[in-house]
């Protein structure tokens, strides 16, 4: 029997050139798709994937950094570096900021932020104000937002006017107690508006007829904001959580400005603070990398965590 | 097509990498003959850059076919982290008059400088205008690798309107002993003169305790380096009482234990403040200013201080290093020294000053007495690892002196065993 393809369904026809082209376009084998993302691929190998692979290289050698063309042995340590980053107290504390510091600052980003979205998402007046207003902090320079702060929290301040003898003694910035939390609820305000815009951005993918279906079932605003808003945005919950974490483990500038390089006692020393004392200060480049290694290791199995703990229940 | 651009790609960064870390340095033998232009670094302080044009225009224009430039340091926080990463790069000037001597053993190790002492006349230069106090800067090795150029001693500066505020003699203050030192600052503070008698950094960097345990420590202990001998000092009875003056300073609230986002002597929020004689012209129009000698549990006079030194070194980036040492040299002259004095206030790093320099000295009175200071200065102990050494010093200090949360003997005895094993761990690497 013969086939008539002029007679034959168009999916049918459509299918002889595409059985030839399936395989090369499932593997994304398209010459123009692969020109145009070769700067980026390029980008990714000379910015991140060799720079990756030195500093693993380097966490296993006793290493520094010397003048060019200096002929310097590097001998293998094996787990040496490593052993100096687990067996040192200072990082260990500095691990602790970081927890302490990631449990203030990601429920209350989580919260704040969720909370602010819902509110601008309404028709209020002076909405486009308010979204600007939250974005500012994020957008300005970390060294004048921490001016502000200092200004409110220093020992001579506006806060510890108002508190009298009550403030805390020694001071917020320089407490060992109080150094962290300080310096996660800074962080949470200033980076607040990225977070509220994701929300934002969120809210809008969640249907208007689930919030008109909820409350001809009764529901007030409360109920509807844990019981559709929540729900809805759990995929922007998963990525503010991620980002949050990522944000948190890699802080350096806050520390380093707020409470002048670490604080009393390492009470705010961040592990990054650390590499750049150890790596750039005390020129400790491979006890830096091993510590970069672990840090990476340390926001993988959280980052793992924190989006199983967020997408249950999907 | 993928995979051959996933190869071209790696080959690429492969061979970027490989670029990068094939730099070349000039060859030494060849450059230490070679003359030709050369770029030298000086630091920002603005009477600095003043003398350094002037000197580099003095230069230029008896050697046309030696070209100097003179640049300020690259910013960084602090001049040696911007050095060390230009010896990195490779792109350090061939000299640079403001090292520290705790980082010349880093940069040393980097392979970074050259050897002054290398030259025909670079031991005999060194010594002769140094005199006794040039040995503090020799290297392990017994070579110089920086030149002492000029020294900051640190004194005690006060502000006289503070100290007449709150009732005391602002030209003859109390302020040789402890007792002395802690009674005017009370004074100071509870009369509500000054929010600080005294307001050094309590922050965590590696360099603060250069203004504030440093001096002390040289004057109690009659001159003592941090280290001697491969052993740390500081665990000792001067140590001990030093520690303890500056934990009831803290203890009393007469010195903050936050740091001062600024100059707090020259904003009025501090009555003194232990500084060099560069930040006299800083303050001449602000402040009117006394200065002392850092206090002793005895008092007496003829005590020590803190050199706070910078050097001048010759980096092995440098191809034209017979130019960069004759420029070393006329920098380091008499002459350029006298100038250097007469625009910056700073001492250059000679035995009696005072005699050399005395119509200067004549004119500038207040200068005198850091000139006089300049005779008894101790400096930094140059050993490697010196940057560790002084960060675990620190990290004590602030936990026991600052904070008060373990004793200040304990503090001493922790940063002691912890520096002696660091000591040991430079010395055997492997």
């Amino acid at each position: 029997m013969s086939v008539n393809l002029q007679s034959a369904p168009a999916a049918v026809r459509d299918s002889a050139p595409a059985r030839r082209e399936g395989p090369r376009k499932a593997r994304g084998l398209s010459r123009v798709g692969a020109l145009f993302v070769s700067p980026y691929v390029l980008f990714l190998v000379v910015v991140f994937a060799v720079p990756l692979v030195y500093t693993v290289w380097i966490s296993f050698h006793r290493f520094y950094f010397t003048a060019p063309g200096t002929d310097v042995d590097s001998p293998w340590v094996g787990l040496s570096n490593y052993k100096d980053v687990f067996t040192d107290p200072v990082v260990g504390r500095a691990f602790l900021n970081i927890v302490i510091f990631l449990v203030i600052n990601v429920p209350l980003t989580v919260g704040v932020s969720l909370v602010l979205a819902t509110a601008l998402n309404a028709k209020i007046r002076g909405r486009a104000f308010f979204r600007a207003a939250f974005y500012l902090p994020y957008v300005t320079a970390s060294v004048a937002l921490v001016a502000v702060w200092q200004f409110l929290f220093g020992s001579d301040g506006f806060v510890n006017h108002l508190l009298g003898s009550h403030a805390p003694d020694p001071s917020w910035l320089v407490n060992s107690h109080l150094a962290m939390p300080m310096i996660a609820v800074f962080v949470t305000w200033k980076q607040l508006g990225f977070f509220v815009m994701l929300y934002l951005a969120s809210l809008q993918n969640v249907g208007k007829e689930l919030y008109e279906a909820s409350a001809m079932d009764g529901a007030g605003r409360v109920r509807q904001f844990f019981s559709v808003t929540v729900p809805g945005v759990r995929p922007a919950t998963t990525l503010v959580v991620i980002y949050a974490i990522i944000t948190g483990a890699n802080l350096f500038s806050e520390p380093y400005l707020l409470t002048g390089g670490g604080g009393p006692d390492h009470a705010s020393t961040s592990p990054v603070l650390l590499m750049y004392q150890k790596g750039i200060e005390q020129g400790h480049p491979d006890f830096a990398a091993a510590l970069g290694v672990v840090l990476v290791a340390f926001v993988m199995v959280v980052s793992l965590a924190a989006r199983k703990l967020t997408e249950r229940g999907n | 097509m993928l995979r051959r651009t996933a190869y071209a790609l790696l080959v690429l960064a492969l061979a970027g990498t490989a670029t990068a870390c094939g730099r070349s340095a000039p060859d030494p033998a060849a450059a230490a003959d070679a003359r030709g232009p050369i770029t030298v670094w000086l630091s920002n302080n603005a009477q600095e850059v003043q003398w350094g044009k002037a000197m580099v225009a003095s230069w230029n224009e008896r050697h046309p076919d030696q070209h100097v430039t003179a640049q300020q340091i690259p910013a960084g926080k602090t001049s040696e982290e911007a050095i060390s990463a230009s010896i990195i790069a490779g792109t350090t000037a061939c000299l640079a008059f403001n090292t520290s001597p705790a980082a010349v053993p880093t940069f040393q190790k980097q392979n970074g400088l050259v050897s002054l002492s290398d030259f025909p006349d670079g031991e005999k230069y060194i010594t002769e205008r140094g005199g006794s106090l040039t040995d503090q800067y020799r290297s392990t090795d017994g070579k110089f690798y920086q030149l002492p150029w000029k020294s900051n001693p640190v004194m005690i500066l006060y502000n006289k309107k503070l100290f007449a505020k709150a009732g005391l003699d602002p030209e003859h203050p109390k302020l040789a002993t402890y007792k002395e030192f802690l009674d005017t600052s009370r004074k100071l503070v509870h009369s509500g003169a000054a929010k600080a008698a005294i307001w050094p950094s309590p922050s965590s960097d590696f360099f603060q305790p250069w203004y504030d345990f440093y001096p002390a420590f040289a004057a109690q202990s009659g001159g003592k380096q941090l280290i001697e001998d491969g052993k740390p000092q500081f665990d000792s009875s001067a140590g001990r009482q030093v520690a303890g003056f500056w934990r009831r300073l803290y203890a009393e609230k007469l010195a903050p234990q936050e740091a001062y986002p600024g100059d707090s002597l020259n904003d009025g929020k501090a009555a003194m403040a232990t500084v060099g004689p560069w930040a006299l012209a800083a303050y001449k129009n602000s402040v009117d200013i006394g200065v002392a000698p850092v206090p002793t549990a005895d008092g007496g006079s003829d005590k020590h201080s803190f050199s706070d030194e910078k050097s001048a070194a010759m980096f092995s980036s440098c191809k034209n290093r017979a130019t960069a040492w004759d420029v070393l040299k006329f920098a380091s002259s008499a002459g350029q020294d006298g100038n250097f004095l007469e625009t910056t206030g700073q001492m250059p790093m000679r035995e009696h000053l005072t005699e050399k320099y005395a119509g200067y000295f004549e004119a500038h009175p207040t200068y005198k007495a850091f000139a006089d200071q300049a005779e008894r200065v101790v400096e930094v102990p140059n050993v490697p690892g010196s940057i560790d050494i002084w960060q675990t010093f620190r990290d004590e200090w602030t936990k026991s002196v600052v904070f008060g949360r373990e004793s200040t003997p304990a503090g001493l005895r922790n940063a002691s065993s912890e520096i002696t094993d660091l000591l040991n761990e430079y010395g055997d690497p492997s």
